[in-house]
């Protein structure tokens, strides 16, 4: 803002990247800082006590986590509707699965956290098949697994709650770690390994070529039809990850679990400043999106808004972060 | 033409324009008289379709006047150059495939009934009835997507003659007609011009300028040089005014190269879906010409050899040994390289920045332990800035931002940074202003010195004559004929890009 017409020079003077701040190039960041504060002051003092903030992390941690992959689908051009379904699927599965071993096998619970992700990420590879070997439309692909994977655990539970026989499976949801919560801990993880992945290896640069404009990626040699379908695979095996922290903290699954999850990745990645066109995005906003929402909906209860509003709320901010991008771009 | 009132219908008046404070219009004035066809040439950046824009509405002159009938006017926009009777032909199309011809004829002009719903029946007729005009024979309820290019051209002609037309402005509109349907879209405009019709054409292609208008406007760097009656002067004096200086001085001197040396030979190379087989053979260090109108097949030849998309049949060889290519990424790894002439489509990443432009291809080079060295690719990346003088700020602004000639020398260094053997440059020009040509032309002969054979695709004559050694000219997705030396000229080429002069009388 304050230096226009100054050329950019990056390495003679170290404080470049501050003069060359502009708060219009950080929509999500500005937002989530007066969101932040907005908080504290509806919020006080509750807000900031750190109960709290760790309560709002492990509620945003679940969907936080699909919503980092959905990240990557999205850049690359794509989008998958079925991670809730997928969600309540994996879980089902990895359930009737750890029911297999005795109920106080420590290592049935490694092999089910194994399945859990295996199974995940097989059941994105089957959307990433759709959506390019069968050339199905993305949206049209994953809205028909959705309804497939919630029809199957369905049929497996017979409607039914699935519980677990195993004693111990609840401590990997349910535990903390250094005072944050296991699914906290997963979060954090997965958005580090994720965000390195597409800043600085060569897959996630192809991702954004793929998603920004596909047929110059094709023109340019890269295996567009892979670079499409593993973002679904990560997908996949982040709904798995899910899918393990959410069935061991209940100790059960109801076969109508985590509907809309897909809705709230969505809205994460959104709110995040990642385009719906593809191309564009980025892992930390997906972060600060995610945390966003937590936010809003942490502060409404504190403020002691009608729950039935909070959704609204939730939809305002969703279309005022993308207005803002929006604005920003021209 | 009548020459009884032979008056000016339209008159350009000392028209200036800037965009932040660069001139691109300087002063000129031109008159569009009533019934004539007027040629409108000049180099890309000349100013034709910034002067386009302003007739039509488009931009507002920063100074100067325009005067219609006689009356100053204002043309704020482009529905205000429509009411006044002026309207544009596109150089791309703005048809929509999924609606009827007459629907699209009306679109945005429907017709209505008493009840306000659309009456198809009224629009029907007049649609036949313009069409008639044009002495086309076309189903209105045809859907556009079925049509020929030249039969949406005259929909698009239909289109901009509703509402009592009384001035046309056609945009380069032969750039992809065959020969046949060139010499039909002149007769319909022979046509228009006895109606009355004042025509505006513009175009690259001296030849049709000499053969079609009455006067031409020719424009250097913003400037009008001179309005020249077409009878009064020949091609390459329209060329010279246009340039500005003799052309050939554009091209480095032509080179020498081994006959014998073979990097690469392709023989009968089949599309998919199409029966012919094509055979070329190039040598080492040599600049290799492929010449023909848009469509003969050259850019789907070469998009078959780099297999982005599929070939039927066909065997190749480099440097002697057969290979088999069946993937783009293959063909890279064979040291090949293919610069699509659809740069924006196909060519560059705009939303990227300079850096990950040049390395997207080669990004493996750039990757240890699984992490992209950015440093690495940042520093190379200023290499290629520096080398092929490439206007940036920064490389690390998006490219979208930077004009068609900075665009293609980025899109140019992608492909070296593969370090090729064989690069094919697909209109390698196209949009881009004459002292950014030359850069590519001298790039070009550059690449050649060091050992690299290219291959060059151009609907521009003066650049297969001016850079080529050898010229192969292709007809219908099938090569003609191979030229060499003296033999490559415009002649020539013509001669084995249409077939003979008087087939086309033959062809329907």
């Amino acid at each position: 803002m304050n230096n226009d017409r100054q050329q950019p020079n990056r390495d003679s003077n170290p404080f470049s990247y501050f003069r060359n701040f502009r708060i219009s190039d950080h929509p999500t960041g500005i937002g989530f800082i007066l969101l932040f504060i907005l908080a504290v002051i509806v919020g006080w003092p509750t807000f900031l006590q750190l109960r709290n903030l760790t309560n709002i992390l492990r509620q945003i941690s679940y969907t936080g986590i699909i919503a980092l992959g959905m990240t990557m689908i999205i850049i690359s051009g794509g989008i998958d509707l079925s991670v809730g379904s997928m969600t309540a699927f994996v879980g089902g599965l990895t359930i009737f699965f750890l029911n297999l071993f005795p109920s106080d096998s420590v290592s049935a619970l490694i092999l089910a956290s194994i399945f859990a992700m295996a199974a995940g990420a097989v059941s994105g590879l089957f959307n990433g098949i759709l959506v390019t070997k069968g050339r199905i439309a993305p949206f049209i692909a994953t809205l028909g697994t959705m309804s497939i994977f919630r029809s199957l655990i369905q049929y497996f539970s017979g409607a039914g709650n699935i519980l677990s026989n195993n004693i111990l499976y609840a401590d990997i949801g349910s535990g903390v770690f250094l005072g944050i919560p296991v699914p906290v801990w997963v979060f954090l993880i997965v958005a580090v390994i994720l965000h390195i992945v597409l800043e600085n290896t060569r897959f996630g640069r192809y991702v954004c070529a793929v998603g920004a404009n596909e047929q110059v990626a094709r023109y340019s040699a890269i295996r567009i039809q892979i670079i499409k379908m593993i973002p679904y695979v990560i997908t996949g095996f982040t709904a798995g990850l899910t899918a393990l922290l959410w069935s061991s903290r209940l100790n059960c699954i109801n076969p109508s679990d985590c509907s809309g999850y897909e809705l709230d990745a969505i809205a994460a990645a959104v709110i995040g400043g990642t385009s719906m066109n593809g191309g564009k995005g980025s892992i930390i906003g997906t972060v600060m999106g995610a945390v966003m929402l937590g936010i809003i909906n942490n502060m409404l209860v504190l403020g002691g808004v009608s729950s039935y509003l909070q959704q609204a709320a939730r939809g305002l901010v969703i279309i005022v972060a993308v207005l803002l991008q929006y604005n920003n771009k021209n | 033409m009548n020459t009884q009132r032979s008056d000016v219908l339209f008159a350009i008046r000392n028209v200036s324009k800037e965009f932040s404070k660069v001139r691109v219009l300087n002063s000129v004035s031109i008159n569009l008289r009533r019934g004539e066809i007027l040629g409108l040439i000049g180099e890309n950046g000349a100013g034709k379709s910034t002067l386009m824009k302003i007739i039509s509405g488009i931009y507002q002159p920063t100074s100067g006047t325009l005067v219609y009938d006689g009356k100053e006017v204002d043309i704020p926009d482009y529905i205000t150059a429509k009411s006044l009777g002026i309207s544009i032909v596109p150089q791309e199309f703005n048809l929509i495939n999924t609606l009827k011809v007459y629907e699209n004829i009306f679109l945005g002009n429907e017709m209505r009934g008493p009840h306000g719903l659309l009456s198809k029946k009224m629009m029907r007729d007049e649609a036949r009835r313009q069409l008639s005009r044009l002495r086309t024979k076309l189903d209105v309820d045809a859907l556009v997507s079925d049509l020929s290019v030249a039969q949406k051209q005259m929909v698009e002609i239909s289109k901009a003659l509703l509402l009592n037309a009384r001035i046309l402005i056609m945009d380069e509109p032969t750039t992809t007609l065959t020969g046949y349907e060139v010499s039909v879209l002149f007769n319909v405009m022979k046509e228009l011009r006895r109606q009355g019709v004042s025509i505006l054409f513009i175009s690259h292609k001296l030849k049709e300028v000499k053969s079609i208008c009455d006067r031409v406007a020719i424009l250097r760097d913003g400037e009008l040089i001179s309005v020249e009656i077409v009878d009064l002067i020949d091609e390459a004096e329209m060329a010279r005014k246009m340039i500005g200086r003799d052309f050939t001085q554009v091209f480095p001197p032509k080179r020498d190269t081994d006959e014998t040396d073979e990097v690469l030979r392709v023989d009968h190379l089949k599309l998919a879906g199409l029966s012919t087989a094509n055979s070329f053979r190039l040598n080492r260090g040599e600049i290799l010409g492929f010449a023909g109108l848009v469509g003969s097949g050259r850019t789907e030849l070469f998009e078959a050899l780099m297999r982005l998309r599929p070939g039927d049949s066909g065997e190749i060889y480099i440097k002697g040994k057969k290979v088999v290519i069946r993937s783009p990424q293959e063909a890279v790894n064979y040291k090949l390289g293919y610069i699509s002439e659809d740069r924006q489509g196909k060519g560059i990443v705009s939303d990227f920045t300079i850096s990950q432009n040049i390395t997207l291809i080669a990004l493996a080079r750039y990757v240890s332990h699984l992490l992209i060295n950015k440093r690495a690719e940042i520093e190379k990346s200023e290499e290629y800035v520096k080398a092929f003088n490439i206007i940036a700020a920064s490389p690390k602004m998006a490219l979208r931002f930077f004009s068609g000639g900075n665009q293609q020398k980025v899109y140019l260094a992608r492909w070296v940074e593969t370090e090729p053997e064989i690069l094919i440059f697909d209109e390698p020009t196209r949009g881009i202003d004459v002292n950014a040509k030359k850069e590519i032309y001298e790039f070009i002969h550059h690449l050649c010195d060091n050992g690299i054979s290219c291959i060059v695709i151009s609907s521009e004559m003066e650049e297969i004559i001016g850079l080529c050694s050898r010229v192969y000219v292709m007809r219908e997705g099938k090569i003609q004929g191979v030229l060499k030396g003296k033999q490559i000229d415009e002649e020539h080429i013509m001669f084995l890009a249409t077939g003979i002069k008087g087939r086309i009388e033959d062809e329907q």
